[in-house]
């Protein structure tokens, strides 16, 4: 057997302990020991991005991080933003938009554009479809996705104006 | 309070952005087994020995093989050819032989590695042409698992009156579905004998038949649930058949629940794909553009097992011509075997194979005949009082001109022509620009006869405390199932969405409305429900309810109607309209019910020093009848395209002796946002009498349309007339410097 580790990481704001494999997979670890199946595995080899979490404020694949790698690290992922009755405005615009289909890529999909968002990202459609070259979705063809994240970037722009 | 033609939001939307939906992975199973497939090296021998290194450690694994099954050894579907484990005969690379099974997902793999299979290896057969020399038999006395002919007229005839012939063989490729959610199932058995089968598909009604051969018991006690769906796109129409078997038989051989979920690798190497196709064209012409004779032959690779390659071959065939009305046709398609993985329901369904041929055949002949290749298909193109090639009469709802024309005034297609024309001849410019159109239909609904052999059932149930639910297992996949059925129902009772729920498709729960494929659940299903909703109308209307209907009056509606009985429900059934007639022998009369149309134009620029080929704009106008939810429809359309615009220009799935080289996500490449152009998307109704609200079919058209476009576009861009997919760089690279040799 694998020599086991012990390590502590902030998942979603709240401390939590590991114990097992170093080499782990993040993505199983969220999964498997913290029960959040939000995160998805579509290719498990980094190129589809169902699986992106934050890693102290990055995007990561989490298929690609051993849970080493994350101790002490604060991890974010699509369990963060907000509950099915309450969704939060980038969540709610995919709704209306058609941003989602199947729905497989979205927790990663929308994981990528709550990072692009929160940063400040402009609602140029081109500067969006750059941020999000790294989430594949077979379903939508990605220009409802991407008319959800301008949509979002305006709202908080003009919320941001009337201040 | 109509809520037809409105977007409303998806059902089940709020639970998927927030990762709150279940897919079959995230059922956690406590103390399940997790199984994985042991498959063939070879692609064609037979099993000699099976050794179990005796230096690992068995304690905890289960095994099962084809002597484990207690019923029959077959995956029930068209044909019971394919077995559900390789017991003797290999005859493709990948075959299932055994099933593992541990608690620990890694140590099943680490089983699987401790298992080494002997073969007799026979020379396989890899290519179509190869099979149809027969020389090595894999099926019957010729390899064709299937052979269709479609006559109308007198071909000799028609081409006596042509001006010119125009001859061209065309190719496409594999295609792999890439649904991001990888093939999975889970299976136990219940205390009471019941054995339930729950995960990723399509069709449970499918999975349901299949199972009962594999394990003999009464029907009521097998039962398929459905889980949230990752994408299907016709890639879980069969093949969760054979998973389910996989799983159910290690289950019941342990005695335990069984996950089993393929990754990526496994599932890109293992399932269906879309049949590769090679497509000859010969064509007589009228100096004026008339067609007056259509010889096409369709030569498709089955794989190794029949799977669904008859009715794929069938529908194929069925588009052959394109959508252009011709007097004298001959259609001959032919579906083979050979020595790979099977191939299998991929969206279009055989109909994108040979669209791309018939509608890079119009822009050869508008070539020869020095024509627009425009004014040659408004020349030909159905219209009201066509007749197909199958002797069909379309006596509405055609909106192929409407199309047609919708696409190329708002993609201004005729001024960009002359303008990229006068680009291309600057020596000084990097790139070349090019625009290309093409026009297609696609038959709504199961083929020929198929509807009235399916029977299919839904039903609108109400419950006294005002719950109104929608049965039936139509599956939810992406595509917007469970909204738009209640937007039909809602609609037919007058009453909000929001009060009509939609029950998860579940063998013991729903009836059986069909399998979710053929772009059939709105036009087949919604209809169904439609009717069902219209005399749960009535019941409330006979209980006192009046319109306008607030919530406290329909629920004590719905109590008045429901009266004793607890719950009231309507069940529909399918039944043939009247005037609508096909026979199977000759392969005459109505191939569908009504057809949808699409029109495309693809605008695109290619640089003189890599060939890469970039999608600038797209302009796309489609017929679906009526667009139930309009935001549904442009996703359908966009997500087709962006698959469609792959199949084009990216995907290219490497075979080597039957095995696929690029079984992953990292170098089979499927199109990401920096590929996929913005698209120009308009929405044409052309009502279908039969249709619920004129609703006809949505969900396969998008897929048939963009290919031969961007291949006009290229042949607009560079003069090179290439008829094979995809098409890459190297390709255009290669095609080039040989013109100029």
């Amino acid at each position: 057997m694998p020599k086991k580790i012990e390590l502590e990481v902030v998942i979603n704001g709240q401390k939590k302990a590991y114990r097992g494999a170093a080499f782990k997979r993040l993505i199983d670890v969220l999964r498997e020991d913290f029960a959040l199946t939000g995160t998805k595995e579509g290719c498990g080899e980094g190129e589809c991005g169902a699986c992106t979490v934050l890693l102290d404020g990055e995007l990561v694949n989490s298929c690609l991080i051993p849970v080493y790698q994350a101790e002490g690290a604060r991890v974010e992922t699509i369990e963060a933003l907000a509950a099915p009755n309450a969704l939060d405005r980038l969540q709610a615009f995919f709704l209306t938009k058609g941003g989602a289909q199947c729905g497989i890529c979205t927790p990663g999909m929308v994981m990528s554009a709550w990072a692009y968002v929160r940063e400040g990202g402009s609602d140029d459609a081109a500067s969006i479809r750059e941020a999000l070259a790294g989430n594949l979705c077979r379903c939508t063809g990605y220009q409802h996705i991407v008319e959800s994240v301008v949509a979002t970037v305006q709202a908080s722009n003009q919320r941001t104006r009337k201040k | 309070m109509p809520s037809v033609s409105e977007s409303f939001l998806r059902k089940e939307g709020p639970e998927k952005l927030t990762g709150v939906a279940k897919y079959i992975d995230d059922y956690p199973l406590p103390g399940c087994l997790h199984a994985v497939t042991l498959r063939s090296s070879i692609a064609r021998g037979v099993i000699k020995k099976i050794h179990f290194d005796p230096a690992f450690d068995w304690d905890g694994v289960t095994v099962v093989t084809a002597k484990d099954i207690p019923g029959q050894n077959y995956v029930y579907l068209l044909e019971v050819d394919q077995p559900l484990l390789a017991e003797h005969q290999i005859r493709h690379a990948q075959e299932p032989i055994l099933i593992i099974g541990h608690p620990d997902r890694a140590n099943a793999y680490e089983a699987l590695a401790h298992v080494q299979v002997d073969y007799d290896e026979w020379d396989p057969v890899l290519t179509m042409e190869e099979s149809l020399e027969a020389k090595r038999l894999l099926y019957g006395a010729d390899n064709v698992f299937k052979r269709i002919e479609i006559v109308k007229g007198d071909l000799d005839a028609g081409f006596a009156l042509a001006d010119i012939i125009v001859e061209e063989e065309y190719r496409v490729p594999h295609q792999e579905q890439a649904y991001i959610e990888n093939n999975g199932m889970a299976a136990w058995q219940e205390d009471d004998g019941t054995l339930i089968l729950m995960g990723s598909m399509q069709c449970p009604f499918y999975v349901h038949k299949a199972m009962l051969p594999l394990f003999p018991r009464e029907p009521d006690k097998i039962r398929v649930i459905q889980t949230t769906t990752g994408g299907g796109f016709g890639g879980k129409e069969e093949y969760p058949n054979m998973i389910a078997g996989h799983a159910a038989l290690l289950a019941l051989e342990a005695k335990r629940p069984v996950k089993m979920i393929y990754d990526r690798h496994e599932d890109m190497l293992a399932t269906t794909k879309r049949h590769p196709a090679r497509v000859r064209h010969r064509t007589g012409v009228r100096r004026d553009g008339t067609l007056v004779a259509q010889d096409i032959d369709v030569l498709m690779d089955g794989g190794a097992y029949v799977t669904l390659s008859p009715v794929v071959l069938s529908r194929g065939i069925l588009h052959a011509t394109g959508p252009y009305e011709c007097p004298n046709v001959r259609v001959v398609g032919r579906v083979v075997a050979t020595s790979t993985p099977p191939n299998g329901a991929f969206r279009g369904f055989g109909a994108p194979q040979t669209l791309f041929a018939a509608e890079l055949q119009m822009e050869k002949i508008a070539t020869r005949l020095r024509m627009d290749p425009v004014a040659i298909r408004r020349k030909n193109l159905f219209r009201e009082g066509a007749v197909t090639a199958t002797g069909q009469t379309l006596r509405e709802s055609v909106g192929a001109s409407t199309v047609l024309e919708k696409a190329l005034a708002r993609s201004r297609f005729a001024d960009k022509k002359k303008q990229y024309a006068r680009w291309n001849q600057s020596k000084r410019r990097t790139s070349w620009r090019g625009i290309g159109v093409a026009a297609v239909f696609h038959g709504a609904g199961f083929t020929g006869s198929g509807e009235v052999f399916l029977r299919s059932r839904a039903r609108v149930a109400l419950s006294p405390d005002g719950r109104i639910r929608v049965d039936a297992a139509s599956t939810e996949i992406g595509q917007g199932t469970t909204s738009i059925l209640a937007q039909i129902v809602a609609d037919a009772l007058e009453l909000p969405y929001e009060w009509v729920e939609v029950e998860m498709p579940d063998t013991g729960k729903v009836p059986d409305s069909g399998p979710t494929v053929a772009s059939r659940t709105c036009m087949i299903v919604g209809g169904l429900l439609h009717r069902a909703a219209k005399k749960l109308k009535l019941a409330l209307l006979n209980a006192g309810a009046h319109w306008p209907l607030g919530r406290e009056a329909f629920e004590r509606a719905a109590a008045r109607a429901c009266g004793s009985r607890g719950e009231l429900d309507f069940v529909e059934q399918f039944e043939k309209p009247g005037d609508i007639e096909w026979d199977d022998v000759s392969y005459r009369g109505d191939a569908y019910g009504v057809y949808s149309y699409a029109a495309m134009v693809v605008d695109l620029e290619i640089d003189k020093l890599t060939y890469e080929i970039i999608v600038r704009n797209v302009v796309t106008a489609q017929d679906v009848g009526k667009a139930i939810n309009p935001l549904f429809v442009e996703g359908q359309i966009i997500g087709g395209t962006s698959q469609a615009l792959g199949y084009a220009l990216l995907e290219n799935a490497i075979f080597d002796r039957g095995v696929m080289q690029n079984a992953q996500l990292t170098n089979y490449i499927i199109p990401t946002t920096l590929d996929m152009p913005p698209m120009d998307v308009t929405i044409v109704e052309k009502p279908y009498s039969k249709g619920p609200f004129g609703a006809k079919g949505v969900g396969e058209l998008p897929m048939d349309v963009p290919a031969p476009a961007v291949a006009a576009a290229v042949y607009d861009a560079t003069g090179l007339f290439l008829t094979e997919l995809p098409i890459l760089p190297e390709k255009l690279c290669q095609a080039l410097h040989a013109q100029e040799n």
